[in-house]
Formats: structure tokens, C-alpha cells, sequence
């Protein structure tokens, strides 16, 4: 034992199946390296020979630690994704910018309201958007993070949170803007405020936390926790399994255990 | 990249063939034969955990004789990164009422309680704060809320039978009853959950679950969660300091055998610090980047066990651990995306699960360990997998089903970011089919303790994927966001309560250290191994070989 099988890309032990990959040339930090085609960028870096401690979180698309930008030597075009995602291309100038300094607001979101002016309070800067842009080529997630700041200055918290849903606060966005804003911060903002004030509370998970404070469930738990498994299997075998894709309004047979 | 390659899109053709005839079974309601008790356990000798060479006993430490993969073993029978006796405990870097090791969902709610409560925090944490497998987390996190058809007595009957009814009681039933309350907390903090018009919590079923208590945040509830927690936490900048690219490497005891802080490595600068606490919870997540038996993982660069070994170090005992999830669907193709989780629901909405014939082998929807072990047998024994052009083997998740059953555009609603990715792949999921194989996912056991989070080290307290015994030998969906928040805030409570109360002052030591190694070496271990790992190796070994002068640690540089 001992032997490190590599998961991440093929080695020349693993074998390629049907035959190399192709190498292509990529220019990480504009140096020259050549890296088989079908490679993520994070990928390409580590076959470069680099060991990654920044830039590399989940190295499934969703963490933002690995904001890349890049261009091609013909093109007029920054274009911009998350290394984990995107795959090499030949001639790729590309760096990661896996951190970029931005404020972030300090707030207790028990004192403030869900309106226009917490927002101008608290990121005042957000009024100085020019609406160029410029943030929505340069987000890796395909988000329309201008749009989101247009309804962020209008105190449109449910557009802001809607809209920047999937924000993985890389900081792409931030980086570029003319203005110097951080429109990321200003999205979970509006999130946290649209969750909390603006999407109704749901009843039930109170009612329920009542009624387990209340003591309903303990007499019930403490017997399933005395049962031996002969017991639990039965118990468990005779659930009633609520069908699938079943309306609020369903209800089980035994109430009794409610 | 161009899509699928030729020789694949001629196998998929056959996908197509028999697609019609399925649907309409489907259709009429007419499933593939789920497996009777019986057939599964045979079926169950080709999961990986059933394979006897997989696991060996450990022959230090506490747990002496309990055999798990050789992987954990590996890094349980190795020596310390540091030599203890160059640490000058005299010279403290930091100090703070808990230290919390690593900022994942368990940690960071473990942090916002502990302020609560008073104490000065420090998270600190190998990568950035946030980069942890609570990021990744998909599907969606359990609680039992809905009254009119549930409560947490049928959420413990779930958790015990996925958990085949070996789960610690105790935690079991922490677990449930604290769920609701987890779920109005996440609220109350703005986490925007999927809901109805009348805020009622959309809610759906997950594998093994017998009502409909899953509630999530579209497909990204861990991250949802997660960047909810961190946010809340970075309000609190006074009280929580978080220090980023800081791995623990060791345990700090005193002379009372109490735990009171910990050595870090700084991942960049290199250098080695220590932080005093008076309480410590670790909350370092999972390990399926150890890539048990060479398999590809879901989980996030950092998932390591390190928190098992250096705990273990300090005397705490192991559980649960000759288990490991394995999620059935994990893309195998193309190569970028390997590991990456299909998520169940994939299945749940109707994509047939395919050998290479185009034929159904077992139904979507067995358990996870069945389902992981039917597409094993049928690419091994049965000799019916799909070869890859990347020399690997995998099953076709029909995806295109989904929107033939449910209506076009379905499987790109459902799943965005799954339909977002592929894209780039130029594979359009809602046309052609996903090859997937079984990737590693979650660690179902982990580091023994209480429903109050201790362990038995006096100011040591652990939470999350890092633990054991909540889940017993198997983990339901949903079932681990939802502990790490449970477990978390209690560890949060727990050891702020021991911090203010119960530590005691005392030399500072890495004795524990010591005696590890010495019994390493009467063992007859004779290794240069060191844990904890930190980061799995991925760097490129061609480039290794010439690197004539750099020196590796390990795995790290
Ligand atoms: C792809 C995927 C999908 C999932 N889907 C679901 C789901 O739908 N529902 C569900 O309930 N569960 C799901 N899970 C499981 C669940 O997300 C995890 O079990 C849970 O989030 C673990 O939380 P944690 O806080 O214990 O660990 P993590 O969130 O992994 O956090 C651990 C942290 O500790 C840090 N760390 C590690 N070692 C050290 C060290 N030596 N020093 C300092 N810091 C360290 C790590 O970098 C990390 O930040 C999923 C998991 C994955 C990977
Ligand atoms: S880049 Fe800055 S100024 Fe331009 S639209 Fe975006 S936020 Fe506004
Ligand atoms: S909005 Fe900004 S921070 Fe968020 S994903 Fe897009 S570029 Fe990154
Ligand atoms: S590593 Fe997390 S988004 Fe790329």
C-alpha cells in the first residue's frame, strides 16, 4: 500500500485509452507551457507543475476561489471564467486572480430594514454605478450583476436577490468595475435582507420548535431510543411513506406519533 | 472539447433505441424489480467497503485492531509533519478563549455560537473560509417541520434505518429534535429556502426518508448555508478573528492532559505558530480526497482527515469508520468534471440508470450503497460498462428521459447548474445521456463524542463530517448540513460554557506528540510517512522528477 493512484489527470501509467490527448499551448502568467487539450485551467497548472494552494477550493464550480481571466493574442476580448470549469484553449493568456480586496459593510441584520436606505447606508458607493456593464462580461456565472445593481439603487432587494442568486463571490465582477464597487457584497446583502423581511416566514417551522419545546415528542423518542433493533426494524418496516410529489394538504393514516 | 467523441455518441445510440419502450414502462408505472433483503446483501459483496484487502487494523493507538482503509491507516501510522520538540510552547503566537479548526459549516456555527455566549473566537482554516464540502452540498438539509405530517419521531426512525440501525441513540436523537430549531435559525438569518407563496418550506423526499422533509435553496443549498454563516460570522469581525490558509498539524494538551490549542502551518509564508485556547473544536470535515482504492471524489481540495489523525494523536477514539458513502452517479466524462455529483434527484425524476447495451441492470432508485454496488458488478463481473476515451469505465444516466416524461425544458430547469456545465462541455443533458460511476462522497464515521460535542479529552470538542455515530454506517441525504449545524452550534455553546467555567491553566505540552511516536516504534513502524496530509498531490510527477532540489513534506511542497 502506499502507491497514490492520481485522480485528477491521466498519467502515462494510467494509460489514455485510445491514444494521447493532443497538447495545446497556454501562456499561464504569459509563460509558455504545453498542456493536453482536454484540461481544466486548474488542471493545466498542476501539469505545469505548480502545487496550488490559492485558487483551489471545491474544484467543482461553486466556492469562487478560482476567478480566471484570460485573452487570446488576436483578440480585442477579456473573457473570464472559474479555472475549475473551463477547459484550455491553444494560445490562452490567462492568469487567476484568486483575491481582490473589496469592503465589506459590518451590520446587525436584526436593526436594519429592507429598504433603499439601508442599502445607501450601508454601501453608499452602490450609487455610483455607471451602468457600463463592464461587471456583467467579466462574471465567470453568466450573472447579469448589472441589472442586480440597477435594482440595487432603486432598493429593489427581491430583483438584487433573485437576480445574484448564484454568486460565488469571486470578486471577478469587483475587479473591473470603473467605480470601484463591490457589487458581491452588496448582493448577499440584499439576499439576506429579501430572506429574512421580504420572503414570508414559514408558520410550521415555528408551530413545530414550539411543540418541541413544549415537550410533545420526548416520551415518544426516549421509548424508540430504549427499543432494542428487533423493535426499531419493525417500526421502521411499517412507516407509511408519504408518495412522492404529495401535496401540504396529505395526511398519514396514524396521527399519533405527530 | 466537441461534445461527445464518436465512438461514444455510436453507444448512445443504443441508449436511444431502447429509450422509447422504457418511457412507456415508466409511464404505465412498471419499475425494474427493486432487489428483495436478500438479493441486496449479495449484491452488497461489490461495494467497496466489502472488500476484505481494503481495510487493515491499525496497529497504534487507541483504536489498536479496528480495521479500515488502508488510506486512514496510512496516515494514522505516520509521524507528526514537525518535529515536537522544535515547537516552543513558551512562545505563543495567539491566544483566545475557542479556537476553532477549520471553517466549513460546522465551524462557522460553531463560532457565531460561541460569541454568543461571550468567548473570543479564532477560526482558522486551511484554505479560504468557505472552502469546505458545506459549499458543495446540492440536494437540500432535513427537519422535520411540517407538523400536520411529521415530527422528529419519523426522522429518527429514518436516521436509524439508513444508518442500519447502528447510529448512536443519543446523537440520533439530538439530531432530530434540534432540526426544526436549525431550520428557523437559517431563516432568521436570511437564508433564502425554496418556498410557497405563504412561506410554506418547499419540501421534497430524499433516499431512505418516509416523508417529504427535504428543504433547500434551489440546487446549492450548502452554499446557500455556507455563505449565509460566513457572512453572518464576518459581522461579528470583533469577536471571531479567522485566520485563512492555516492548517492545524497538531493538538496542543496541557500538563492536566486538557486540550489547549493547537500548531498551525502557515500554506503560504511555510512557517509553523501555535494559538492558545482555552476551548478547541475541530471541525476539519471529511476525506474523500484520500481517494480510498483509487476512487474519484465529490469533495471539496482540503478533505484530508485531518482532524482525524490529529485527534486521534490525543487519545480520542474512531468510529463508524469502516464505512464510506459512495454516491452512485459521479460523472466520469468528460475528464474536467470527474467526480462531480449527479445529484439523486436526477433519478428521482425518472433517468433509467444503463449498461452499455442500453439495458436497465438495476432500478434508479435502491439505496445508495446498492445502487453504487449494482453499477460496480455490472462494469466489472458482468463486463457491460462504457469504456471511456480517458481509459475509464462508467454506466449512462438517462437524463434525456426527464424531459420526455416531465416535458421539454424540465432537466434544464431542475438542474441548471448541472445543464450550465455541460454546456461548456457541449453536451446538452437534456439530449444525450451522463456516464457516471460511483465517486467518494461522504465519511460516514469519524471521531467518537458526546450529544454536547465533547470528546474524552477535557476542552476538546469535535462537529461535523469530522464525527462519528450520528449516522451510524450510512448517511441519509440531507441528513449531514443538517448536522453539521446541529453539532456545530452546540460545539459553539459547549465550549464557550467549558472556556468561561471549567479550563484550567497548565504547561502547555506536545507530549502526546511524543509518546504517539514512540509507539509508532515499538509497533515496529518504521515509516518517513507524515499526517496530516493537508492537501492531496496533484502535481504533475514528470515535473517531480526534475524539481532536483525541492523538498516535499509529504505531499506538500
Ligand atoms: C458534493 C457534495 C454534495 C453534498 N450534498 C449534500 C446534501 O445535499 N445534503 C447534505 O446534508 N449533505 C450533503 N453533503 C455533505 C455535507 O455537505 C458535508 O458532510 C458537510 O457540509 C460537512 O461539513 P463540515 O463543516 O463538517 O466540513 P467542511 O464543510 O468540509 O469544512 C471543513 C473545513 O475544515 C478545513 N480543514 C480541513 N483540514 C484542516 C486543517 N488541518 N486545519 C484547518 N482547517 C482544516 C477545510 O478546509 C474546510 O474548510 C454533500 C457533500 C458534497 C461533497
Ligand atoms: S462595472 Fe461597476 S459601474 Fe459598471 S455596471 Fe458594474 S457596478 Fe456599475
Ligand atoms: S457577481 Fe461578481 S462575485 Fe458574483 S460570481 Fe459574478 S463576478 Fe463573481
Ligand atoms: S475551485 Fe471552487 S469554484 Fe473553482
Amino acid at each position: 500500500m502506499g502507491k497514490r493512484t492520481r485522480k485528477d489527470f491521466p498519467t502515462k501509467e494510467e494509460g489514455r485509452g485510445n491514444g494521447e490527448i493532443p497538447k495545446v499551448p497556454v501562456f499561464i502568467m504569459g509563460k509558455r507551457y504545453e498542456v493536453p487539450a482536454s484540461l481544466t485551467i486548474q488542471k493545466a497548472f498542476e501539469y505545469a507543475g505548480y502545487q496550488l494552494i490559492r485558487g483551489c477550493g471545491c474544484r467543482g464550480g461553486i466556492c469562487g476561489a478560482c476567478g480566471t481571466v484570460y485573452r487570446f493574442p488576436d483578440s480585442h476580448k477579456i473573457e473570464v471564467g472559474l479555472a475549475c470549469q473551463t477547459v484550455v484553449r491553444p494560445n490562452m493568456y490567462l492568469t487567476m486572480i484568486p483575491f481582490f480586496p473589496a469592503n465589506r459593510a459590518i451590520y446587525d441584520l436584526e436593526e436594519i430594514r429592507p429598504d433603499l436606505e439601508s442599502m445607501i447606508k450601508l454601501y453608499p458607493d452602490v450609487m455610483r454605478c455607471v451602468q457600463c456593464n463592464t461587471c456583467t462580461k467579466s462574471c465567470p456565472m453568466d450573472i447579469e450583476v448589472m441589472d442586480y445593481m440597477a435594482a440595487a439603487m432603486r432598493g429593489d432587494l427581491t430583483k438584487v436577490a433573485k437576480l445574484s442568486f448564484d454568486c460565488v463571490m469571486c470578486g471577478l465582477c469587483a475587479s473591473r468595475c470603473p467605480t470601484e464597487i463591490a457589487q458581491y457584497h452588496i448582493a448577499i446583502l440584499a439576499r439576506r435582507l429579501y430572506g429574512k423581511y421580504i420572503l414570508p416566514k414559514s408558520e410550521h417551522t415555528d408551530a413545530m420548535v414550539k411543540r418541541i419545546e413544549e415537550g410533545r415528542y420526548d416520551s415518544m423518542l426516549n421509548n424508540l431510543m430504549k427499543a432494542d433493533e428487533d423493535k426499531l426494524k419493525r417500526l421502521y418496516n411499517e412507516r407509511e411513506i408519504e408518495p412522492e410529489g404529495a401535496g401540504e394538504d396529505w395526511k398519514p393514516k396514524d396521527s399519533q406519533y405527530l | 472539447m466537441a461534445g461527445y467523441p464518436p465512438e461514444l455518441k455510436r453507444l448512445i445510440k443504443k441508449v436511444e433505441e431502447t429509450r422509447p419502450a422504457r418511457v412507456e414502462r415508466k409511464k404505465r408505472g412498471e419499475e425494474f424489480p427493486m432487489l428483495s433483503l436478500r438479493e441486496r446483501e449479495e449484491r452488497l459483496k461489490f461495494h467497496p467497503d466489502y472488500k476484505g484487502e481494503s481495510r487493515r487494523e491499525i496497529r497504534v493507538g487507541p483504536n489498536k485492531g479496528y480495521a479500515i482503509p488502508h488510506e486512514i491507516v496510512d496516515l494514522l501510522e505516520a509521524r507528526s509533519r514537525v518535529d515536537p520538540d522544535q515547537i516552543d510552547l513558551s512562545a505563543i503566537n495567539h491566544e483566545t478563549d475557542v479556537l476553532i479548526i477549520g471553517g466549513g459549516g460546522a465551524g462557522t456555527a460553531a463560532a457565531l455560537f460561541a460569541q454568543e455566549r461571550g468567548a473570543k473566537v479564532i477560526i482558522a482554516t486551511k484554505l479560504r473560509h468557505g472552502d469546505a464540502n458545506t459549499m458543495m452540498a446540492e440536494g437540500g438539509i432535513q427537519g422535520a417541520t411540517k407538523r400536520s405530517k411529521d415530527s422528529p419521531y419519523f426522522h429518527y426512525l429514518d436516521v436509524m434505518g439508513g444508518g442500519h440501525f447502528k447510529n448512536t441513540p443519543e446523537l440520533a436523537y439530538t439530531l432530530v429534535i434540534e432540526a426544526p430549531k436549525v431550520i428557523a435559525w437559517l431563516e432568521s438569518m436570511g437564508m433564502m429556502f425554496d418556498k410557497s407563496r405563504d412561506g410554506t418550506m418547499l419540501t421534497l423526499h430524499g433516499g431512505g426518508t418516509c416523508r417529504q422533509r427535504m428543504h433547500y435553496a434551489a440546487d446549492i443549498t450548502g452554499a446557500e448555508i455556507m455563505r449565509t454563516l460566513r457572512d453572518e460570522a464576518r459581522n461579528r469581525i470583533e469577536d471571531i478573528r479567522v485566520f485563512e490558509f492555516s492548517a492545524a498539524v497538531e493538538l496542543i494538551l496541557n500538563e492536566h492532559g486538557h486540550c489547549a490549542g493547537a500548531v498551525f502551518y502557515n500554506m503560504e509564508t511555510e512557517e509553523y505558530f501555535s494559538v492558545k485556547a482555552k476551548a478547541v473544536i475541530v471541525a476539519t470535515g471529511g476525506s474523500g480526497r484520500l481517494h480510498y482504492q483509487g476512487y474519484m471524489t465529490t469533495n471539496h481540495y482540503g478533505a484530508t482527515a485531518d482532524g482525524l489523525v490529529i485527534g486521534y494523536r490525543a487519545g480520542v477514539r474512531l468510529c463508524f469508520l469502516h464505512t464510506y458513502q459512495y454516491h452512485p452517479t459521479g460523472v466520469v466524462y468528460p475528464e474536467q468534471a470527474e467526480g462531480l455529483l449527479i445529484t439523486e434527484k436526477f433519478r428521482g425524476a425518472g433517468a433509467n440508470v444503463l449498461n452499455v447495451d442500453g439495458e436497465q441492470f438495476v432500478n434508479e432508485r435502491e439505496p445508495r450503497d446498492v445502487e453504487s454496488a449494482s453499477v460496480i458488478r455490472e462494469c466489472t463481473t458482468v463486463g457491460k460498462g462504457v469504456s471511456t476515451p480517458t481509459g475509464k469505465v462508467g454506466v449512462w444516466l438517462d437524463s434525456p428521459m426527464i424531459d420526455v416524461l416531465r416535458g421539454e425544458g424540465t432537466a434544464q430547469r431542475e438542474f441548471p447548474g448541472k445543464h450550465i456545465l455541460f454546456r461548456r462541455y457541449e453536451i446538452d443533458i437534456s439530449k444525450e445521456p451522463i456516464l457516471v460511476y460511483p465517486t467518494l462522497h461522504y465519511q460516514n464515521g469519524g471521531l467518537e463524542f458526546t450529544p454536547k460535542c465533547e470528546t474524552v479529552i477535557p476542552g476538546l470538542f469535535i462537529a461535523g463530517e469530522v464525527t462519528g455515530g450520528i449516522h451510524g454506517e450510512n448517511r441519509l441525504m440531507g441528513n449531514s448540513l443538517l448536522d453539521v449545524c446541529v453539532f456545530g452550534r452546540i460545539a459553539g455553546e459547549s465550549g464557550a460554557v467549558y472556556a468561561k467555567e471549567r479550563a484550567k491553566e497548565g504547561r502547555l505540552t506536545l507530549e502526546h506528540v511524543k509518546k504517539y511516536h514512540r509507539e509508532l516504534e515499538e509497533a515496529g513502524i518504521v515509516t518517513d510517512r507524515v499526517a496530516p496530509m493537508l492537501l492531496p498531490d496533484y502535481s504533475n510527477p514528470e515535473v517531480r522528477e526534475r524539481q532536483l532540489t525541492a523538498h516535499y513534506v509529504g505531499t506538500i511542497r
